[in-house]
């Protein structure tokens, strides 16, 4: 309970001890923020330096982030690297297979606006064309360190989520703007 | 490889999606499985999913800045596809590369190589079942990325290889630090044959599956290890030097069963081999011979327009034989820039040596090809 007590802002600890209050947001975003998981999915070069972050050097998973290769089990999707138009499709529907609430980081200038193929016939000139992006991050590719910098952003995101209003969805989805056409 | 399914227990047929998401899929290629029961009887390689119409983009951008472009091909071995890039316009162009700068480029060549395969050690492990071995390599690789980084400030794509030469001489303390990484990564080798190679589970994974003779690798087109790993030696470093190979003592390994774990282990030997390359290119580098700080021919213009020609050049990347063919009409742009990558002619075996392999072989197979992408699907 130490780390659950040092990192939840809105919790009393009743006198006598064994008894803690907290609000359900604190708890329920506490966990969420500290086990994000993101779906093994690699699109082009940026996706190396992904798996770089999760490599030796970076241990993506100090900090909760662990890979899982359905999306299914998905938290958040990393969309690393270049989407192509004939990959448009299998993106939407990877994304309506995670479970909510769900995230996407566009990881890279290509999942941004295109990148280098901003005149290119056969891509899709950033993800958020095809669905929601929440942490938009720049370059090209992005160093792992930036990675871990936009899971922090997604993070903070996280923990302004409140379960009021039905499903624990972020409040753009709660307002109905996520909905995919 | 074939194996009958007895006839009593025949089942039915089906289709399984492998791929474009599938962490074994290196990226998103899409194979088209029929399986019966475990046994695949036919599997389509399905490409496309990456496809950024690169060469249409060369078109559309002067010679210079269509360098930047190359780097995406095969983004784990971006020095290969800028020195295959700038060897063809330096063709076309007719210009001479000052004798440091070949030394620079067969230098981070064989660095880049070492960093691709270790990209391949690392994945081909993970598709075996042992994650161990790829923080190893990780490790190792990040130091690789460290040097590159002095050099030109990028991590995985570079464009570090200009038209004419290199952008800047090594850094200082650069060489030494190279040593360094050399002197720690060739003891490392004996590492990870007692990680993986000598793995017995790892050698039953790959030992006699994903069979390729010699003749069915020629006549699919195959270059690089994929075809070294069936005893054919043919390695453009030595078949048709550039640069400065032809000055360079090295050998190429060659495997002799054609299976996965030959495939496999030829990179692991040519690891070993880059590592004395590059040795052999910091000896001549220390000198005064080739003169230091000329690293870049001069003259050459910031936009130029080649006379109208054709030239092709092709080097040994770290997936086989990658060729550039460039054609100019005399004006700013190149009129046509053909690649041709080896992923995407080694791709296409696929659809042969499937048949008949179990449905966890196929993930062997297709990560002893170890194909990139970026580069299939261009
Ligand atoms: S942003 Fe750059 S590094 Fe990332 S996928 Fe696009 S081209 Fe590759």
């Amino acid at each position: 309970m130490g780390i659950v007590l040092d990192n939840l802002s809105k919790i009393e600890n009743l006198p006598g001890g064994g008894i803690a209050l907290a609000t359900s947001d604190s708890l329920i975003n506490w966990a969420r923020t500290s086990s994000v998981w993101p779906l093994t999915f690699g699109l082009a070069c940026c996706a190396i330096e992904m798996m770089a972050a999760y490599a030796s050097r970076f241990d993506f998973e100090r900090m909760g982030v662990f890979p899982r290769p359905t999306p299914r089990q998905a938290d958040v999707m990393f969309v690393a690297g270049t989407v192509a138009k004939k990959m448009a499709d299998p993106i939407i529907r990877i994304y309506k297979q995670m479970p909510e609430p769900k995230f996407v980081i566009a990881m890279g200038g290509c999942a941004n606006c295109g990148g280098p193929f901003y005149d290119s016939y056969s891509v899709v000139k950033g993800v958020d064309k095809i669905i929601p992006v929440d942490v938009y991050l720049p370059g090209c590719p992005p160093r792992p360190e930036a990675l871990m910098y936009a899971v922090i952003k997604l993070q903070e995101k996280m923990k302004k989520m409140t379960v009021k209003g039905g499903h624990g969805a972020t409040p753009l989805q709660a307002a109905g703007s996520r909905k995919l056409v | 490889m074939t194996q009958e399914t007895p006839a009593a227990l025949k089942t039915d047929q089906m289709f399984i999606n492998f791929g474009p998401q599938h962490p074994s899929t290196h990226g998103v290629l899409r194979i088209a499985l029929t399986v019966e029961g475990e046994v695949v009887i036919k599997g389509d390689p399905d490409v496309g999913f990456l496809h950024r119409g690169m060469e249409k983009l060369f078109e559309a951008r002067t010679y210079p800045q269509a360098l930047v472009l190359t780097d995406r091909l095969d983004y784990t071995s971006a020095m290969h596809n800028n020195l295959a890039y700038c060897l063809a316009v330096e063709r076309l162009a007719g210009i001479q590369v000052p004798p440091r700068a070949q030394y620079i480029r067969v230098l981070v060549a064989e660095l880049n190589r070492i960093a691709s395969h270790l990209v391949f050690f690392g994945t081909f492990g993970v598709d075996m079942g042992a994650f161990t071995p790829f923080l190893y390599a990780f490790r190792e690789r990040e130091m690789i990325l460290d040097l590159f980084e002095m050099l030109c400030g990028g991590r995985l794509l570079y464009s570090y290889l200009r038209i004419g030469g290199v952008s800047a001489d090594l850094p200082a303390g650069w060489t030494e630090k190279c040593r360094e990484f050399v002197n720690f990564f060739k003891p490392m080798l004996g590492d990870y044959d007692t990680l993986l190679s000598g793995n017995p589970i790892f050698q039953s994974r790959t030992k006699g599956v994903g069979f390729i003779s010699a003749e069915k690798a020629v006549a699919w087109g195959l270059s690089g290890p994929a075809l070294r790993g069936s005893g054919v030696n043919y390695d453009v470093r030595k078949a048709d030097p550039y640069c400065v190979y032809d000055k360079l003592n090295f050998t190429v390994p060659l495997g002799t069963n054609g299976d996965c774990f030959d495939r496999y282990y030829c990179r692991m030997r040519e690891m070993g081999q880059s590592a004395e390359i590059v040795l052999q290119c910091l000896d001549a580098l220390s000198g005064a011979e080739p003169t230091p700080g000329e690293v870049i021919a001069k003259g050459v213009p910031k936009m130029f327009k080649p006379a109208a020609a054709q030239a092709y050049s092709h080097v040994e990347a770290s997936r086989g034989d990658l060729g550039f063919f460039a054609v100019s009409d005399g004006g700013l742009n190149p009129y046509r820039m053909h690649v041709r990558g080896p992923s995407f002619i080694n791709v296409a075996i696929l659809q042969e040596i499937l048949v008949g392999c179990k449905i966890a072989d196929v993930v062997a197979i297709l990560g002893s090809l170890d194909i990139v992408l970026g580069e299939v699907d261009r």
